[in-house]
């Protein structure tokens, strides 16, 4: 095994199914209902999670044993309020066009639930190595629903995967709006994400009835 | 453990470094990178300008800026004449496109002349006239650059946004929703009528360019109803002017 134990492996992978973050522990909702009518936007708020839970996670692990625990949300807070505001920061500097599409996320990254809860339940009594690994799963549990709801949200509702049509064009009823098909605009609103994650929950529990609580 | 950092004075003495330290961090940051971020953003409103003009890159779907490094040098080729109009009086500054319509727009709630900028470009023996304008979306500021000809048909548009939805409002900054603006009028019979972002307009290919409506996007209601309303109430200021290129 080398690198990962078997407990640091799991690490990663629980998260990614039977103690995902968005469908069990029902963290980071507000995220997921926002921007996933687009692949494109979930997949770049996956990798901006993943970059600051894994960051975060080992930062707030360091600092573990010196944090006054009667203000340790605060100070949670700030550790990732100033993270995302500092790397905002330096793109605005030296990557500017890669800000300007990342720059929205930054007020929904720092509101995530999933980071506050990965910090106050995981870093807060684990070194950082183990800290690190716990984000990473985490992000990419978050990240993998966020994906599969951009998925269905933007092929049914657009017709689109990464702004490239694939199903023909909407308007010239080529493709399979030759055939009467339309796009479902309700895929585009917020509340049709609830809906998809229920089903993937739904799903997910009916294949392993452990998950189910009485 | 506990007991150390469970008393009073830990917990002040710990709050008051950590302010100390992130804040001296977060300024430090900025200050560092200041004229960085200033001198990307003067850039980026060349760009922005060249692009409503239609001095640009595009591909495909995707609306492409010309790149950064030869942004000063087209800009000065292609804008002519950079106006600024102040209670109907017109001045030339060539530092116009610097102006603030944020901070203009604040002066004119106070009783101010608000100094409205207006750039005069020049491309394959057209003329056009590109005003900046700035509102509201959903969550934060929505802003744009309209190329105009002088009957006030729109030639371009570059429609940007600070943090609204993507996937929805952020779309605005879309070819496929800034495109449809191209040769539609503002004018209606000779009075300023502006252009709305309309639903169920009946009108998906945008054919009807005097109808003075262009397709809304969907689950973005919110947004595009605030793009309607600054072009309605900021480039009507600039009637005016057009009226006496007319004479």
């Amino acid at each position: 095994m080398g690198l990962l134990s078997k407990k640091d492996t799991a690490l990663i992978t629980d998260p990614l199914t039977d103690n995902n973050p968005i469908t069990i522990q029902v963290l980071g909702i507000c995220s997921a209902l926002a921007i996933t009518a687009e692949l494109k936007a979930s997949l770049v708020m996956g990798i901006a999670v993943l970059f600051v839970l894994g960051v975060g996670n080992v930062v707030i692990s360091l600092m573990r044993n010196i944090i006054p625990s009667k203000i340790r949300i605060i100070v949670q807070l700030i550790v990732v309020a100033s993270l995302v505001i500092i790397v905002d920061q330096v793109l605005k500097a030296f990557a500017y066009e890669l800000s300007k599409t990342l720059s929205v996320f930054v007020g929904l990254i720092i509101t995530n639930c999933i980071i506050m809860g990965r910090f106050e339940a995981f870093a807060l009594g684990n070194g950082p190595w183990r800290s690190f690994l716990d984000g990473i799963g985490n992000a990419l549990g978050y990240a993998v629903i966020l994906i599969i709801v951009g998925f269905f949200r933007e092929l049914l509702g657009s017709g689109t995967l990464f702004g490239i049509p694939v199903l023909g064009d909407s308007i010239e009823k080529t493709g399979v709006y030759a055939f009467g098909y339309e796009n479902n605009g309700f895929m585009l609103m917020p509340p049709m994400a609830l809906i998809v994650v229920g089903i993937i929950i739904w799903v997910q529990r009916s294949r392993n009835k452990a998950l189910i609580e009485d | 453990m506990s007991n150390k950092t469970d008393s009073n004075i830990y917990t002040i003495l710990f709050a008051i470094v950590m302010v100390i330290v992130v804040g001296g961090l977060l300024a430090f940051t900025a200050s560092a990178l200041r004229s960085n971020i200033d001198e990307n953003k003067r850039l980026e409103k060349q760009q922005n300008i060249l692009y409503a003009m239609g001095v640009n890159e595009n591909e495909g779907n995707s609306a492409v800026f010309v790149s950064t490094e030869k942004a000063p040098e087209l800009f000065s080729q292609y804008i002519k004449k950079q106006l600024v109009i102040q209670d109907g009086k017109v001045s030339e500054d060539d530092q116009a496109y610097l102006i603030d319509v944020k901070k203009e727009q604040a002066n004119a709630k106070v009783g101010n002349a608000r100094r409205l900028p207006l750039f005069v470009g020049e491309k394959d023996g057209k003329t056009f006239y590109i005003a900046p304008i700035r509102g509201k979306g959903l969550w934060d500021a929505i802003w744009a650059y309209v190329a105009m000809d002088e009957n006030m048909v729109v030639k371009g548009a570059y429609f940007d946004h600070k943090g609204e939805t993507p996937g929805l409002g952020a779309n605005i900054k879309m070819r496929y929703f800034m495109d449809d603006f191209i040769g539609e009028h503002l004018m209606k019979n000779g009075a300023f009528k502006g252009i709305n972002v309309a639903k169920g307009n009946a009108d998906p290919k945008n054919e009807d360019k005097t109808d003075n409506e262009v397709d809304a996007i969907a689950g973005a209601t919110i947004t595009g109803d605030g793009v309607s309303a600054m072009i309605k109430s900021d480039l009507k200021l600039y009637v005016p002017y057009f009226e006496t290129l007319k004479q």
